[in-house]
């Protein structure tokens, strides 16, 4: 029960702050775009714009930053069995993401931020480059910590069973991380640009400041469609990392109950959960299960039923086969989203190619309708990684089961679980306004290129947070 | 030295420069409804803060995490036993932290008296229970054979423990209205310096009681060590100062208050990192909580990399910032001027 409660309030607290953290790593991407096409070209608009989405970005990182430190502090406070064991080699990428990344983030977003009118524009510029920089780096120790739980490597274990780290090179060059990494950043340049290309699209149908906005839709299509094409390469290749060193994971996705050779994939299907092995499958397609888990035609995949009596013989008796449900549609929903947005960028590509972009009524609002894919995707894509772990907290060494705070009680956890439901809705709605209302706003009039600022008597109150 | 002391000495200069930084913005967010009075003059106050406090919120990231990385065991017990307190703390940064940013992006006078108090208290309550947290690590808590806490929240209340916690929020909002002085001009800074005389007195009587107390709850010598007379001079000095005009050495002095009184927890704390008040035996060590060797070295070296970069790179956002805010023309603030369409972040 207490395990449980403690596995649903990390599940509720990292889906939330992973709602925030593509936007900002995104975003702060294409802000950095914005400011060094404005530094180019000097044209007001684009001035306009990057503060216009400066803004919208600080909003987020306002929230990730603290749901951030929820995840923090999570580990001791509800994983303290976890903690004592892993923390010689998982506490090693969290610590050095905060010396190497985290500082640099938000020391430079507040010289950015405040720095508009105060410093000479090239380290302005560079300011916004090292925030944008410092959101990559954070993702990379947390996923090279992440890949860790999924595939650890890089360890020895000491005189009492414990994992003690003796190769840090081997953490950040771990295949899981290297390609779950790519992955994820892939899908932070998405979720951005889709993003970005919402709101222009809602202000481009709206006739508003089209210049502008026209600029920042097509900007958000150029940096989505090699994104999202990369990121169906990247997804597939990481897939058949997975299957190398997680098959439980990969075969639950499939809903793949017994070894096949070739395998067909189920495209859809009805039923299939933990408890029925024979679906009725709608849809099945030949081969193409063995092409996307081994890269090769006629590729075996070995089924859950294998799997679990391999597990039983190496690890002693227990259920070793993750939630079918949750795996089998989290992959259905990362590819299928994925796939229409893929035909979004390319048809938007296509629209700015013939220069219609701005025009193209059916284009906008799909654009607009398209916010809430990537969100639903990075949902999926962190169920599909974390739920296909189980029932192992890290992969072979420590089951989950195992791993929650002896000394914390589940009255304790239904406290803080309520506290963060509550604060994380009252959050969500705050931010949710505030971005809706930021959004629609119409550009500064008056924030003309050159000190031209209606504050400019008092640049830092008028600037204050 | 071995390298479990060298990173016993780095978290305890973590936790001295979360408290000398996040201090003041501890105390701005705690007075800044007071030392303004309407809405202008409280957006001067918090803009003191502004550049900076969400970079000083990170000395706080690395004390946690780097006590992960190089003491696991201390880790897991300090934070499942504090299990209240820490969720406490973190909804306070919470409120501190969304507050800060989300206040000035509407005018509605609700939304404002919302997050005006939910800043006020969050500044109050995170030095508050951080102080209560690192005071029980000295005074002791009920820990078994197995570092497990057995404890529960009230056994967390100890009254050494909340007298630490008082004693920072004393030196906080201390700090707080030196710096407030140091960075702004007319009356904010007149009301900063009127609070800095009862604030004064406020932190010396929670000092000295402290020191006084800790000789007794640490053990060892009674008469008060080196670093615990720098925090009574310290503070004396700034509460002396502050009602003066010199601003930098009266922000110079409650920056070393808190930083001794900070740093003396951890300087009786060693070896030990949590004292256990079941039995001796049972205590945290740097001995017998740090990670091994290897990944000690990879951490030295990692931080011999980066911290003197962010010590660089933050001490130059300090340096840009530097300038005090000025108050508007007072032709500006008569009439009653739109907003600024804060077109920027922020």
């Amino acid at each position: 029960m207490t395990n449980d409660l403690a596995r649903w309030q990390f599940a509720t607290t990292s889906i939330y702050h992973f709602l925030f953290v593509p936007v900002t790593i995104g975003l702060a991407f294409l802000v950095a775009l914005l400011q060094t096409a404005w530094h180019r070209n000097q044209k007001p608009e684009y001035k306009r714009v990057t503060r216009f989405f400066g803004t919208l970005l600080l909003i987020n990182v306002a929230v990730g930053v603290v749901t951030g430190l929820v995840q923090e502090f999570e580990f001791g406070m509800n994983w303290s069995s976890y903690s004592r064991f892993v923390g010689d080699v998982f506490g090693g990428p969290l610590a050095m993401e905060g010396l190497a990344a985290f500082f640099l983030e938000s020391t430079f977003l507040g010289l950015w931020v405040f720095g508009w009118d105060r410093l000479p524009r090239r380290v302005h510029l560079a300011c916004i480059w090292l925030v944008a920089a410092g959101a990559m780096l954070s993702a990379m120790f947390i996923l090279a910590a992440n890949s860790w739980m999924q595939h650890p490597v890089g360890y020895v274990l000491n005189s009492h069973g414990q994992p003690q780290l003796n190769n840090v090179w081997a953490l950040f060059t771990n295949p899981t991380f290297l390609w779950g990494y790519v992955h994820v950043i892939l899908a932070s340049l998405v979720t951005g640009s889709l993003v970005m290309l919402a709101i222009s699209a809602w202000h481009l149908r709206k006739q508003s400041k089209v210049e502008a906005f026209h600029h920042t839709a097509r900007l958000s299509v150029l940096v989505l469609l090699p994104a999202i094409l990369l990121q169906m390469f990247v997804g597939n290749k990481l897939g058949e990392i997975e299957n190398t060193y997680q098959p439980a994971k990969i075969a639950a996705a499939e809903a793949q109950w017994n070894n096949c050779q070739p395998c067909s994939f189920s495209a859809f299907q009805i039923g299939g959960g933990n408890n029925d092995q024979t679906p009725t499958q709608v849809i099945a397609i030949p081969h193409l299960l063995s092409v996307l888990a081994t890269g090769t035609w006629n590729g075996a995949v070995i089924g859950l039923n294998q799997l679990q009596k391999e597990d039983v013989k190496k690890y002693g008796p227990g259920n070793y086969i993750p939630d079918v449900f949750i795996q089998y549609w989290s992959m259905r929903v990362m590819a299928y989203l994925g796939s229409l947005i893929a035909l979004l960028a390319l048809w938007g590509a296509w629209l700015i190619h013939k220069g219609r972009l701005a025009r193209s009524k059916w284009f906008l609002r799909a654009g607009l309708a398209a916010v809430v894919a990537p969100f639903v995707m990075n949902t999926a894509g962190w169920l599909l990684t974390e739920s296909g772990r189980q029932p192992w907290i890290v992969q072979g060494l420590m089951k989950t089961v195992n791993a929650n705070s002896p000394s914390v009680s589940s009255t304790d956890i239904w406290i803080s679980l309520i506290a963060f439901v509550l604060i994380y809705i009252a959050l969500g709605a705050a931010d949710l306004i505030l971005m809706l209302r930021y959004s629609r706003r119409d550009l500064d009039p008056d924030d003309g290129p050159e000190g031209t600022s209606p504050d400019k008597h008092a640049p830092t109150p008028a600037m204050s947070y | 030295m071995q390298l479990h002391t060298i990173w016993f000495v780095i978290l305890a200069i973590f936790w001295i420069g979360f408290f000398v930084l996040e201090g003041f913005d501890f105390g701005v967010g705690m007075l800044h409804a007071i030392v303004g009075r309407d809405e202008q003059e409280r957006k001067r106050a918090l803009s003191t803060i502004g550049p900076w406090w969400d970079g000083n919120e990170v000395w706080l990231v690395v004390a946690g995490a780097g006590t992960f990385a190089a003491f696991p065991g201390w880790y897991a017990t300090m934070f499942s036993a504090l299990y209240l307190a820490l969720l406490l703390v973190l909804v306070a940064l919470m409120a501190r932290g969304v507050s800060l940013e989300f206040r000035e992006k509407s005018e509605n006078p609700r939304w404002r008296s919302t997050w005006r108090w939910a800043l006020t208290i969050g500044c109050l309550l995170i030095p508050l229970l951080l102080g209560v947290g690192l005071g029980d690590l000295l005074n002791g808590l009920p820990i078994d054979s197995s570092h497990e806490y057995t404890g529960n929240f009230f056994d967390l209340l100890t009254p050494y423990g909340l007298w630490t916690g008082v004693t920072l929020v004393a030196l906080c909002l201390l700090h707080g209205a030196t710096f407030l002085k140091l960075r702004t001009t007319d009356r904010v800074r007149e009301r900063a310096r009127e609070l800095a005389r009862p604030l004064g007195w406020a932190a010396i009587a929670g000092v000295v009681g402290w020191v006084i107390w800790t000789r007794s709850v640490a053990g060892g010598p009674d008469v008060p060590q080196p670093v615990e007379i720098l925090a009574v001079i310290a503070v004396a000095f700034a509460a002396r100062l502050a009602i003066t005009d010199h601003d930098g050495l009266s922000f110079a002095a409650s920056a070393v208050a808190i930083a001794a009184t900070v740093g003396s927890i951890f300087i009786d704390l060693y070896p030990n990192v949590m004292v256990s008040s079941t039995n001796a035996a049972y205590d945290l060590t740097v001995n017998n909580t740090a990670s091994g060797h290897y990944a000690l070295v990879v951490m030295t070296i990692v931080a011999v990399i980066f911290f003197p970069l962010v010590l660089l790179y933050q001490g130059w956002s300090f340096h840009v910032f530097r300038a005090r805010l000025k108050a508007p023309p007072e032709s500006a603030e008569g009439q009653s001027r739109p907003e600024p369409v804060a077109p920027q972040p922020g």
